[in-house]
């Protein structure tokens, strides 16, 4: 009887252990969400709460509710100007992904051309992009180019040299298999290296997307709305000469609306390619 | 399940290493005067302490690489689809579902999944695994990977199947199970095979030829046959003519030892 008893009382402990975990489990869940909005929620409390009582002007530190004002009130003016960014650091994006996944593979279809041209990558990766743009809007005749060139040199390089290590972190043995089974370059490319490769090219192409914006956001203060036309970036440091500083702030939130929409997208287009197979989307238990 | 299969000494030969030697970097001989003749519907383990070259024979017969001295010659030349592969590790493409990572060695040979299908899926039953075929590698156990890289070596019914220590991470339990599956596969699909392991039960449970090999330089020191008929059940593996093989093969292990010292 007594050995039952004792089987009940563990039985009982077990459960109590599973509870506990699944309990702080649904906790978490919820904290993950409200935790960060309530955060938000406390800060622009207190941020309206001090420019009210401590009577900032405006000029210095906008109050939340005027740049909500301003949000809505310049809508016609900042929607424009998000799409002209959004193009800009998309177009870039675009040919980073392009332009960085074509020298990744002509570097590890040859040595030789990777000797040749990955130092120069690195020395226009390590100088400061805000150095490079003057000279290309003097260089470039086209400043919508100009801009696009600024903000793709800045987005290229993490693509490039993600996927050069990825192509190259192929599997020793599955090398040697396919070697076995006589396949040709291109499939060996295209079956193996190449889905080695996409994790870290995903992961190049978060870090990219990001860049991209910055890029964009540089290539706007520096070539100015001559090449851009006027995006949002050009329309903060208007806003700035004017001391219009609940559009300065409208426009910059969009800003950072923006990077965090690329960084979403980008870690959704990463968990639909790799949630099947790859360790880094394994749930442990 | 009766296989037709000749008696070993009047089986046709399928490969000659002749005077196979290897050496690394001009230095490290790993492999020196190394002969082996290999017959058709022969089971072959390499036995032998690790580092006497019996992975850079493997090797070298799969034309990964080419020997220093010596020749292999196939008789009635190579063809595709001859040779069939199983490493140490399952060495499954993790991004491929089980029935893919089968048909690569078609795939490679430009052949449609839809032309081989039939070929996939009936080696995918025969080691067990038909309900899996849809799944990812990281969703079987050890041991089902090395099952499903089993199946990936014989779907195209290669002459010859090289296996480098393939179940020593395997716990005792699947490994018979496996080492039992294997010899099923075997006659089902009617293959040569060269085993490599370093364990001499499993030798003497699997082949019909035992190759010893010694270390420093490389070589075969010792050949002996395993004359019990197939199939082998676990009722062998309890026998007395069992114990007696074992006991001749672990002689002979350690006689290999002796000598490279
Ligand atoms: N690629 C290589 N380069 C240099 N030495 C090697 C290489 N491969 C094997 N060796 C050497 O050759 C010898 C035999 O190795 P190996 O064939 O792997 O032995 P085994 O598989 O029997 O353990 C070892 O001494 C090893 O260090
Ligand atoms: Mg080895």
């Amino acid at each position: 009887m007594s050995r039952e008893n004792a089987q009940m009382v563990e039985d009982k402990s077990v459960d109590i252990e599973e509870e506990n975990i699944a309990r702080k489990e649904r906790l978490f869940a919820i904290a993950r969400w409200t935790l960060p909005s309530l955060m938000m929620v406390l800060f622009i409390c207190g941020w309206q709460a001090y420019v009210t009582i401590a009577q900032v002007p405006h000029y210095i530190l906008p109050s939340p509710l005027l740049i909500a004002k301003t949000l809505v009130a310049d809508w016609s003016l900042l929607w424009p100007a998000m799409l002209m960014t959004g193009r800009l650091t998309v177009l870039a994006l675009l040919f980073a992904v392009i332009g960085g996944l074509a020298i990744a593979v002509s570097f590890t279809q040859s040595k030789l051309v990777e000797m040749a041209m990955f130092p120069y990558a690195v020395i226009l990766q390590v100088t400061p992009v805000v150095a490079i743009a003057p000279l290309l809007q003097v260089y470039v005749d086209n400043a919508f180019v100009a801009a696009l060139l600024c903000a793709w040199i800045v987005a290229f390089f993490p693509i490039l040299s993600n996927t050069t290590i990825g192509l190259k972190s192929t599997d020793h043995n599955l090398e040697d298999l396919f070697t076995i089974y006589g396949a040709t370059r291109w499939q060996r490319l295209r079956y193996l290296s190449a889905p080695s490769a996409l994790p870290y090219f995903l992961g190049g192409l978060k870090i990219a997307g990001g860049l991209a914006l910055i890029g964009a956001v540089v290539a706007e203060f520096v070539i100015g709305r001559a090449g851009t036309g006027l995006g949002l970036a050009s329309t903060l440091l208007e806003a700035s000469y004017r001391f219009n500083f609940g559009r300065l702030y409208a426009a910059l939130i969009l800003i950072s609306v923006m990077g965090v929409a690329i960084f979403g997208l980008m870690s959704l287009i990463s968990h639909l390619c790799l949630y099947r197979w790859h360790e880094s989307a394994l749930k442990r238990e | 399940m009766t296989v037709n299969r000749a008696p070993l000494r009047e089986r046709p030969e399928l490969l000659k290493m002749s005077h196979i030697e290897k050496t690394f970097r001009g230095d490290v001989v790993a492999l020196k005067d190394m002969n082996l003749t290999v017959n058709q519907g022969d089971f072959i383990s390499l036995l032998g302490p690790s580092g006497c070259g019996k992975s850079t024979a493997l090797r070298l017969v799969a034309g990964l690489m080419r020997p220093t001295n010596g020749v292999i010659e196939w008789s009635g030349g190579q063809g595709e689809g001859d040779l069939g592969v199983v490493f140490q590790e399952p060495t499954l493409m993790p991004w491929a579902k089980v029935k893919d990572n089968v048909w690569l060695p078609y795939r490679l040979r430009g052949k449609s999944y839809f032309e081989v299908k039939d070929e996939v899926l009936q080696t995918l039953k025969l080691v067990g695994l038909e309900r899996f075929q849809n799944a990812y590698p990281r969703e079987l156990s050890g041991g089902m990977k090395m099952r499903v890289a089993i199946a990936r070596a014989m779907v195209t019914k290669p002459r010859l199947i090289l296996m480098d220590e393939p179940f020593a991470a395997l716990d005792e339990i699947s490994r018979h199970k496996l080492n039992n599956d294997l010899l099923a596969l075997r006659d089902a699909v009617g293959c040569t095979v060269i085993f490599v392991t370093h364990s001499v039960f499993e030798s003497v449970f699997l082949s019909d030829r035992i190759v010893v090999m010694a270390a420093r330089p490389g070589r075969v020191i010792r050949e002996l046959n395993v004359e019990a008929p197939y199939p082998r059940t676990e009722e062998f593996r309890t026998s007395a003519d069992y114990a007696a093989f074992a006991r001749e093969a672990s002689d002979a292990l350690h006689q290999a030892m002796e000598v490279a010292v």
